[in-house]
């Protein structure tokens, strides 16, 4: 069963540098009780899909098509009192940097506190019984007593666990995590990617999981959808995409990981630099990068290509020759 | 041997109050104590706040070390010491030979300097090529060196992307011919796809310029990569110590086994994060644990390590350990 369902979602900007198409045309979907990883690096237009699906983008300057369903129902356009009800309820969120996702001027207690006081029926000594709860789940040593400290008196990997315990708290259909491990120690990635884990498994939650760090997914998703300049070019499961990955990008990112046979090894790796987003070029995105390109990505952009179990790519390679028909082949 | 650290030791104050009054200090580094040899790549790895960048900043003496000193050895065998006694010529010689390539390409390019500017300029302060056309011959050359088009020195730094931007900073550091590049986190700022091409730019121009490096960095894939040696650190002391391969392969310290279990994988078939079993997170360096640092976290601490700071001791010729497990 799909829980959110994106389709043919277009978020493109106004900006004096012209119109900049940071997420064109993609389509996706969640389903139930599944850590869904959306790859890419930056720019790629994966923290702009996230945040239009939450209603976070101002319109004007940004300019949403498409359908984004959640549960059969239409958020696109939605008003945004309909959306304060989704928001945190339906579809929880946890940002990348901890620290700037809090204001220091209130206890980490109040905050959760007024987060979950908008959804919930309890009243103040219940609700805080039930953060206190939250936070001892989430491995936060003497909670009842950090209630009441303060954001500054907090480490990172501290306030990013007691973001989960506060989102989780208003027990949320859908997790969004947009790159939550970034910012932390690899020693403390790995108790919060372990906790997220469990908490997934214990509340049934479906996550989609942001990030740039293909070791990352490969811990913890169980479908992939790698992105690039705006688009989804390749979708799979997790170990068929490590196995089998088919896009040009998606081998080079897989390629460019360190191998500890290889020490001091040239490394291999992708020419060239990300196209800035309001210069991204013709055809295929990916094209004055890739080391297959031929005449036709450069003219026209692929569709989509659909293999088995799941796994699709967009890429000229893999179509068949009626799709390209009417420009040159060379 | 190029640079010899001993007993470098680095508190900052910390003022509080009307009149500023000391009120405690963070102790970035306790005693480290480390050898740089000629064309090698020493990499210091820890988390944050372990004390690896104030360490390379001690080096290019952007902080002038609390205690302990640095003895720098010259082509010819001259030795002279780093520190406040130093004469003026040794002391350019110095920062002639010690480099930086620094961790954000944002912020380390003068916004308002064209390339050419930014290259020019330790080229005249040591007045390396007096006449002006071999100068600027010299500058396309940089360019060209680390990938880079000769037109672009008249354009300035915001015109370049990351990537690009680490190789000006790259090229910056070569422009002198230094003997050694301290690499503060040179590639975590950039794409995935980027970092690739920035670490081959580096590999290649240590064996064609014959230089060392000092390799800072939070990524131990990486760092194993690069490496000739390498230094672990945590809470401002060094952990465990020695060739990259012994590290790796036989790593001692309770510290560096946990690290290494906590890169992820990238084998979905092989998920090995839900073994780390590490409680807790660093302590505060303005406070740190009596005895060993990391006896608050360590799953295999006991008594004595709570009572006494263990120091470096050799395991082999290429690797040492502070930890008390190796004491017989």
């Amino acid at each position: 069963m799909s829980i959110i369902q994106v389709e043919r979602l277009k978020s493109h900007f106004k900006t004096d540098e012209g119109i900049v198409k940071a997420v064109d045309d993609i389509s996706f979907e969640l389903r139930d009780n599944e850590i869904l990883a959306l790859v890419g690096e930056s720019g790629c237009g994966k923290s702009v899909t996230v945040q239009t699906i939450m209603g976070l983008l101002k319109c004007p300057p940004a300019i949403i098509e498409g359908s984004i369903k959640y549960l059969g129902k239409e958020l696109i356009g939605m008003s945004n009192k309909a959306y304060q009800r989704l928001r945190g309820k339906e579809i929880g969120m946890i940002f990348q940097e901890p620290m700037s996702a809090f204001d220091p001027l209130y206890t980490v207690g109040e905050q959760a506190c007024e987060a979950v006081s908008v959804h919930s029926k309890l009243d103040k000594a219940g609700i805080r019984d039930k953060i206190i709860a939250m936070f001892n789940k989430v491995g936060i040593p003497e909670a009842e007593s950090r209630y009441d400290e303060y954001p500054h008196q907090m480490s990172g990997g501290m306030l990013q666990r007691m973001l989960i315990a506060m989102t989780l708290a208003c027990d949320p259909n859908v997790l969004i995590a947009d790159e939550p491990t970034t910012a932390l120690d690899v020693t403390i990635q790995a108790q919060v990617l372990n906790l997220m884990r469990d908490l997934q498994k214990e509340f049934n939650t479906s996550i989609i999981f942001i990030t740039h760090d293909l070791g990352v997914v490969a811990e913890l998703a169980d479908r992939i959808h790698v992105m690039y300049a705006g688009k989804i070019v390749e979708k799979a499961q997790v170990v068929e995409l490590f196995d089998r990955p088919k896009h040009p990008y998606t081998k080079g990112l897989l390629a460019s990981r360190l191998k500890r046979d290889l020490k001091g090894q040239i490394l291999p790796f992708i020419k060239g630099t990300v196209p800035r987003a309001f210069e991204f070029p013709k055809g295929c995105r990916f094209h004055p990068r890739c080391p297959h390109a031929m005449e036709i990505c450069r003219q026209r952009d692929p569709e989509p290509v659909v293999f088995e179990n799941g796994h699709s790519c967009s890429c000229w390679l893999y179509a068949s020759n009626n799709n390209i028909d009417g420009v040159d082949k060379t | 041997m190029i640079l010899k650290g001993t007993n470098i030791k680095k508190y900052f104050p910390i003022r509080k109050g009307v009149f500023l009054q000391t009120a405690g200090y963070v102790k970035a580094l306790e005693q480290v104590d480390f050898e740089l040899n000629e064309h090698e790549t020493l990499g210091v790895v820890g988390e944050s706040g372990c004390g690896k960048t104030t360490l390379g900043r001690v080096i290019t003496l952007i902080y002038s070390a609390t205690k302990g000193h640095l003895a720098y050895t010259t082509p010819d065998h001259h030795t002279s010491h780093i520190d406040k006694t130093i004469n003026k010529h040794d002391l350019k010689r110095y920062r002639r030979d010690m480099q930086m390539v620094f961790q954000d390409p944002f912020s380390s390019l003068d916004p308002r300097m064209t390339i050419g500017d930014i290259l020019r300029e330790p080229l005249d302060i040591h007045q390396i090529y007096p006449n002006r056309n071999e100068r600027d011959e010299y500058i396309e050359y940089l360019l060209s060196r680390v990938g880079l088009y000769p037109e672009y020195a008249i354009r300035y730094p915001h015109e370049f992307s990351g990537g690009q931007r680490q190789r000006i900073s790259i090229a910056r550091a070569i422009a002198l011919k230094p003997r050694a590049i301290v690499c503060d986190e040179p590639t975590s700022a950039l794409d995935v796809s980027v970092q690739s091409q920035i670490i081959n730019l580096l590999q290649e121009l240590k064996e064609q310029e014959r230089m060392a490096y000092f390799f800072i960095s939070h990524d131990l894939d990486l760092v194993h990569h690069i490496s000739d040696r390498i230094m672990v650190m945590y809470l401002g002391s060094v952990m465990e110590e020695g060739s990259a391969y012994e590290v790796f392969n036989h790593a001692s310290h309770p510290y560096t086994r946990v690290l290494m279990k906590s890169i992820p994988h990238w084998d979905p078939k092989q998920r090995k994060l839900g073994s780390v079993h590490l409680k807790g997170e660093p302590p505060s360096p303005i406070n740190p644990p009596k005895g060993c640092p990391f006896n608050t976290r360590c799953p295999k601490a006991y008594d004595r390590c709570a009572r006494e700071m263990p120091t470096l001791k050799r395991l082999n010729n290429h690797h040492s350990v502070a930890c008390w497990l190796y004491t017989d």
